[in-house]
């Protein structure tokens, strides 16, 4: 292929990564400016001043609260989740009984159901054992609706491990809570870190349970809290880019820094599926 | 040895944490979603139990339909898109310099919350100065429709961000199965006298052709599921122009209180959806899977 053809390819993969890329910055940008600023000059200029009291204004709006609750309960689902997923999964792998791969045929249906058609029942039970506007029904739903997606990216790992790492624990006189805990789990970290980011970008961004579940603010996440903000803050361009970007921005910096774990585990996640 | 590895105890005690929470939140909430619509509930009083007078009126129901037929055009315009996602794969997989990083960048918008992505794009669709209509503007366009507000093109206007959030996650899976092709199957057919073009019609195509009918149910199921980013950007509106099946389940119950009607709704819901990729499965179905 000639010079010209292979500038006419750069040209058309740039366009798709200004495509992708472009409303991203737009947002960083107008999230620093002036409601005056935004609303005369053009969308694309860099702010004349940097305003961070969008930020500030924002933070002591009491955007704060939203992002603990994020960050506490998106990682104590992420924690659970990948304890149950990895026992589940080491005995549907590594131990000899009939009904593993049926058990293991109704974890993968999981995969495939719409959450939507779970919905009013789940917040009928939520709501006859009192769990409702309590964070504990957000916890178990989180992990109950990403073992399965989890449970699949970890078992191929688990397949490829050889027999010999059990027969030779087994014989030394280990146990197998022992064999688990102090081997298995250990030498599938790498895996696990894979899984917890993919879990990290689900729970971060789920809407639906948390704005069916929780009702008051102290345990509204990022996703339904910035939609309180948006209403709140209805003209304030400044403020409402200032909550998107606060909202995302955890997720931005974890690609950052592990970008190739993300795309290894969006990879497993789908092809397989 | 075969005695410790098959302990029912411990498979029981391992397997029971996830097993309980997939059964209990999971199966047993989709079984009670169809019994649930054999009745007349407001969601709060006690159940009245009417047989089959919801799932019945589902079937004329216009709005439903209406919302399915949304659901079914979305998914029709996800599946088109996939050939543009394949040909930009193509040509990233082609030795572009910077291919990864490309990858990366195109990614993305797939790791926002669909709640962030709605509230970003109705700014860029804003009539006086969102991104579109400015950049339009530029172009001599001067009265553009109102993007959201238009039920002629309010869908339309609401694939678009659909299309910017998924484009990363198809273009990386597809990319990764390209790179998986020998390149010695390449260089045969290049020798052959074969152009780029037949080269990715007839050799990378076919040999990836199974993860493209992969991605053809992912595409097809993740647009009957829709909900999140419609539900903000336009709550279904205006005038039922943008609903969805899971936005019109979800205002039935939480928005009208009609929780029988609305169960019955989701019951369906999960009926097309399983039907859906029964009948993809099938007509994707391999006679021989072709092997590399």
């Amino acid at each position: 292929m000639g010079r010209v053809g292979y500038f006419f390819l750069y040209f058309c993969l740039g366009i798709v990564a200004l495509f992708q890329i472009f409303p991203i910055v737009w947002l960083f940008l107008f999230s620093l400016k002036s409601n005056r600023e935004i609303f005369a000059g053009s969308p694309f200029a860099l702010p004349q001043e940097i305003r961070w009291e969008n930020y500030l204004v924002v933070w002591e709006g009491g955007i704060g609260t939203y992002f603990w609750n994020s960050v506490w309960i998106t990682g104590l689902s992420i924690a659970i989740t990948l304890l149950f997923a990895s026992m589940a999964v080491f005995v549907i792998t590594r131990m000899k009984w009939k009904l593993s791969k049926l058990v293991l045929g109704l974890f993968m249906i999981g995969l495939m159901i719409p959450i939507h058609s779970a919905l009013i029942p789940l917040f009928n039970m939520f709501l006859s054992v009192n769990l409702i506007n309590n964070p504990i029904s957000i916890v178990i739903t989180y992990t109950a609706y990403n073992l399965p997606i989890t449970m699949m990216i970890l078992l191929g790992f688990y397949y490829t491990l050889p027999k010999e790492i059990e027969e030779a624990a087994i014989i030394d006189g280990a146990s197998l809570h022992r064999l688990f805990f102090r081997i298995i789990l250990p030498i599938s970290a790498p895996i696990l870190a894979t899984t917890a980011i993919i879990n990290m970008i689900y729970n971060w961004n789920e809407f639906v349970f948390i704005n069916t579940f929780i009702s008051s603010d102290q345990y509204k996440t990022l996703t339904v809290g910035i939609q309180n903000f948006v209403g709140q803050y209805m003209t304030d361009w400044g403020a409402i880019g200032a909550t998107l970007v606060i909202s995302v921005l955890p997720i931005l910096v974890a690609f950052l820094f592990f970008s190739n774990k993300i795309v290894e585990g969006i990879s497993s996640s789908a092809v397989k599926g | 040895m075969h005695k410790v590895m098959s302990n029912k105890w411990f498979i029981t005690l391992y397997l029971l944490p996830a097993l309980l929470l997939v059964g209990i939140l999971i199966f047993i909430p989709l079984l009670l979603t169809g019994y649930y619509g054999l009745m007349r509930w407001d969601g709060i009083g006690a159940m009245q139990f009417i047989g089959l007078e919801n799932y019945l009126n589902v079937l004329t129901d216009g709005k439903f339909w209406q919302s399915a037929g949304n659901s079914a055009l979305l998914a029709v315009f996800s599946t088109l898109s996939l050939v543009v996602y394949l040909a930009v794969s193509m040509i990233l997989a082609s030795k572009i310099k910077g291919a990864d990083l490309l990858r990366k960048i195109y990614l993305i918008p797939m790791l926002l919350s669909s709640v962030a992505i709605a509230q970003l794009w109705i700014k860029v669709y804003n009539p006086s100065n969102g991104m579109l209509n400015e950049i339009l503007g530029w172009f001599g366009v001067q009265n553009p429709p109102l993007w959201l507000a238009d039920p002629n093109i309010v869908l339309y206007s609401i694939f678009i961000p659909i299309l910017w959030q998924y484009a990363g996650f198809y273009i990386l899976i597809y990319y990764a199965a390209l790179k998986g092709i020998p390149e010695s199957m390449v260089e045969a057919a290049k020798i052959d006298g074969a152009t780029p073009f037949q080269i990715a019609t007839r050799i990378k195509l076919p040999l990836i052709m199974g993860v493209v009918k992969v991605t053809i149910v992912l595409a097809v199921v993740g647009s009957l599921k829709y909900f999140d980013l419609i539900y903000v950007m336009t709550g279904g509106g205006p005038n039922g122009a943008s609903e969805v099946m899971a936005s019109y389940m979800y205002k039935l119950a939480f928005g009208n209180y009609n929780f029988g009607y609305g169960s019955a709704v989701g019951f369906m819901l999960l009926i097309i959806t399983l039907v859906v990729t029964v009948i993809i499965r099938k007509l994707t179905a391999d006679k021989e899977e072709i092997q590399y």
